[in-house]
């Protein structure tokens, strides 16, 4: 082993029913080193991490430790004696303990807490470190970011060789981003090997040294970050490179927006409790558009805040030039927009309910539960969009859940098409699916679109996007970074807008 | 504006332990005071209070077990019946089989011990829901104490009966009576072993690796396991001591009451609950403390002094006003908590 190689991580497998989340996949961190690791959701990222701290059991493939040669993890504990800590996305502290006991707990050999000692060792890092909490107080009472700031704290006194940041920064503001930064700086220079995985590209640029992607649980490659400027990483991540893809545009006759018709939705300065920046939007009748981003860049927030998903913060919102106030999905349903939501199993199907049911069940909320249907006029209703999305079922009456994925996709949208919207937003409406179903939605969007529906289109496959929508709004980091549409729609130029400023494609 | 800040720091600073455990604390005396003014006499007498330790020995050690678990963010309904099973098998031996009282105390650990072990390796290892596991334990044991022994009687080994009837005098809080004569104010043993258990289980709590790590994983399960901690370890061993104090309060309440029935500690484990809920534990786990378990059971028995102080001794009466105590706890707990949380934001 390479004489500051810390952490060596080769052929890595692990299978989860039915999905092969990594295949063979090699990492390796350097002493003193800040490495990304990048890749899109589903590309294996938290998977690689938790085989790495113990939380899952890998199928494969060796991981070997400075010092200590192969070593077998099979709990966070393991992970935590040889070393390695990591900081959660999500906090991973108790929230009923004291902020001192959250960064002592779990560790060092005593069977006693020594309350005095602990809380002083605990003050003085908290100083050291600048995090506004109390060593005494409790965890519940300090705010998320706090919280985070403690979490990091835990880490750094555990003297850890190999630390993992999974996504800190999503809840810190700039300001404490920095202060992180700071701290990382700091840590390299002590001789930490830091992994750190962020969505946000600005950040990697900013303090790592080195990158590794993976996309489908593989290995795309390992870079130093001069080599790789951030057009690359971005088409690394997405899987395609410039080059062969500069002229897609076009091949799949991408729908060309009527000039002409008036602004069915429009919203100006809108902003929602997720964490997006303020955004202006407006949509055309018989338009289709869409939102890029990277994951996590905020597109599907910003069709949640349109929708009323979340709760809105500010922004003033026009259906048809009347101002309409949308604070709950109900009210945006009232005024004519539908939502297919992104994840169908959390949002949008009730499982145990028959076909029938879960197409109805809008068209319920909207005419009020105390109005029933008759059994004849849901079964003609259930019939007709069956036939007419070409669902794969049984019959009406079999329950959603033993339906494949596209065709529970297929029930949801009928659900909406039943309402006939005006505006229709579909987020990742393709998203594991398969193929033919992807063709069918595609041309189904643009067939609605010809009939005067206006629909935003959310999907993680760019080509997907170009092939349907006249326009796009690119997000980077939670902010729209600029609007495509005409000649501007191809790939690179895509890229190039969600990489931002540096690179001219 | 500023002075509100102030306090409101300070009231937010407490941990929510031990803001529960100061409620618990100032309503037990505010109730016995109540007690005092009401109903006088009676509660003047330090050997009253006494009596209220002398009747519940057992009680405060199976809610300490139940406050352990509870913290843990686990249940075990079985410690009614360990108790019952656990003094009349000690009845049954001491009697019928010429026991020793040693034997019989190691018979009540033991037992106690067996069901911990197994509740807690159920619930731990095989992640059953301890509300069923515990459950089928309550059945179990009540079965049990019933084939063991089915009819009431009374423990007759003079060695057992001599202990029965050892009296720890209290000095200085003795009173005069009519006559003249001055009467000691006692406490029997089941009590100095109670309270014994009480001071332990809290050092465990409060100063040991292991105690804080019963508040990590009630706390948050998952968190627990990040922070390094054996969760299932720490689960099973919640089970294991609940269930060996549940053994000790078996033998415990065998000393009370010297007799051996099927129908012991009815409804004791409800009994524990009620009291660990009012000493400012919580069944979401993470929040309690034994010391306010002890006030819980304190104020239980206080409520049903009184009740039956007032002529309502009528099991029902008992009942309803322990019941409406319990919601007027809850309420101000939830009440004061949502206050501490409105602070916070």
């Amino acid at each position: 082993m390479n004489e500051k190689r810390i952490l060596e991580m080769r052929g890595i497998d692990k299978t989860f029913p039915g999905v092969r989340a990594l295949q063979g996949v090699d990492f390796f961190l350097n002493e003193g080193e800040i490495h990304a690791l990048m890749g899109e959701n589903g590309a294996g990222k938290s998977t690689l991490i938790k085989v790495l701290t113990g939380v899952y059991t890998k199928d494969g493939g060796t991981i070997s430790l400075q010092g200590t040669g192969e070593v077998q993890i099979h709990s966070p504990q393991d992970a935590q004696n040889l070393g390695i800590s990591t900081v959660y996305q999500e906090i991973t502290l108790c929230p009923n303990l004291t902020v001192a006991e959250n960064m002592y707990i779990g560790r060092g050999k005593g069977q006693i807490t020594n309350w005095k000692q602990m809380n002083t060792d605990a003050e003085k890092l908290l100083r050291s470190l600048d995090i506004p909490a109390k060593a005494t107080q409790q965890l519940a009472s300090c705010s998320i970011a706090v919280q985070q700031m403690v979490a990091i704290a835990r880490a750094v006194d555990m003297e850890c060789k190999v630390l993992i940041l999974d996504e800190p920064t999503s809840s810190l503001d700039e300001q404490e981003v920095e202060k992180l930064f700071g701290l990382m700086r700091d840590l390299k220079s002590r001789g930490v090997g830091i992994i750190f995985v962020t969505h946000f590209l600005d950040q990697v640029y900013e303090v790592c040294d080195k990158i590794t992607v993976l996309r489908d649980g593989q290995l795309v490659g390992e870079y130093e970050i001069k080599d790789l400027p951030r057009v690359q990483l971005v088409a690394k991540m997405l899987g395609k490179e410039m080059d062969d893809l500069s002229d897609i545009k076009g091949e799949g006759g991408g729908y060309q927006g009527k000039d002409s018709g008036e602004d069915v939705f429009e919203a100006k300065d809108l902003q929602s409790d997720a964490g997006i920046k303020p955004f202006d939007f407006h949509i055309k009748k018989g338009e289709v558009n869409g939102f890029t981003g990277l994951l996590g860049s905020g597109r599907s927030e910003c069709v949640r805040a349109i929708f009323g998903a979340d709760r809105v913060l500010k922004g003033s919102v026009k259906m048809h030039g009347k101002p309409v106030k949308i604070a709950k999905p109900i009210d945006a349903m009232k005024c004519g927009i539908a939502y297919l939501p992104e994840d169908r199993k959390v949002d949008g199907i009730v499982g145990d309910l028959s076909v029938r049911e879960n197409i109805i069940l809008a068209l319920q909320v909207l005419t009020g539960f105390f109005k029933p249907f008759s059994r004849a006029k849901a079964n003609a209703f259930a019939d007709e969009y069956i036939k007419k999305l070409n669902i794969k079922t049984a019959s009406a009456d079999t329950p959603i859940k033993s339906l494949s994925g596209g065709n529970q996709q297929k029930v949801i949208l009928a659900r909406w098409l039943l309402m006939h919207p005006d505006y229709l937003i579909l987020d990742e409406p393709t998203r594991g699916i398969d193929v033919g179903t992807k063709v069918d939605i595609q041309k189904l969007v643009l067939e609605l679109a010809s009939e005067g529906m206006s629909v935003t289109f959310i999907s993680s496959e760019t080509d997907e996007m170009l092939r349907t929508c006249s326009r796009l709004v690119v997000m980077r980091d939670r902010k729209v970074v600029g609007e495509l549409s005409g000649d501007d729609l191809t790939q690179n130029k895509i890229m190039s807008t969600i990489a931002g400023g540096e690179s001219k494609a | 504006m500023k002075a509100e800040n102030k306090k409101s720091s300070i009231f937010t600073r407490v941990s929510d332990t031990n803001l529960l455990l100061a409620i618990t604390i100032v309503i037990f005396f505010l109730m016995y005071i109540g007690a005092i003014l009401f109903q006088g006499e009676g509660f003047l007498k330090p050997q009253k209070f006494f009596d209220i330790l002398n009747n519940n020995s057992a009680l405060i050690i199976t809610a300490c077990g139940m406050s352990l678990v509870m913290i843990t963010g686990s249940i075990d309904i079985s410690v009614g019946g360990v108790v019952a099973l656990v003094s009349t098998c000690c009845a049954v031996y001491l009697d019928f089989h010429e026991g020793n009282i040693f034997g019989s105390i190691l018979i009540a650990i033991g037992v106690g011990l067996l069901y911990g072990l197994v509740q807690g390796f159920l619930v731990a290892y095989l992640d059953i829901q301890p509300f069923i596991v515990s459950l089928a334990g309550m059945f179990f044991a009540r079965g049990m104490s019933t084939i063991v022994h089915t009819a009431h009687f009374n423990v007759a080994s003079d060695v057992f009966n001599a202990l029965k009837n050892t009296r720890i005098n209290v000095p200085g809080m003795g009173s005069v009576n009519r006559k003249g004569i001055y009467i000691p104010a006692y406490v029997e043993i089941g009590v100095i072993v109670a309270l014994l258990l009480v001071v332990i289980l809290f050092i465990v709590l409060r100063w040991t690796k292991l105690g804080r790590s019963f508040y990590a994983v009630g706390g948050n399960k998952q968190s627990a396991l990040m922070l390094g901690i054996n969760v299932k370890r720490t689960k099973f061993l919640a089970h294991l001591i609940c269930g060996l104090l549940a053994g000790i309060a078996g033998y415990v309440y065998l000393l009370h009451v010297g007799s051996s029935s099927a129908d012991n500690a009815m409804g004791m484990e409800m009994n524990a609950i009620a009291s660990s809920i009012i000493g400012g534990t919580m069944l979401t786990g993470g929040v309690g403390n034994i010391i306010g378990t002890l006030f819980g059971v304190l104020s239980l028995s206080t409520i049903q002094n009184i009740v039956s102080g007032a002529g309502l001794g009528d099991a029902w009466w008992t009942g309803i006003t322990i019941a409406s105590m319990l919601c007027l706890f809850l309420v101000i707990q939830s009440v004061v908590m949502a206050q501490k949380k409105r602070a916070l934001e």
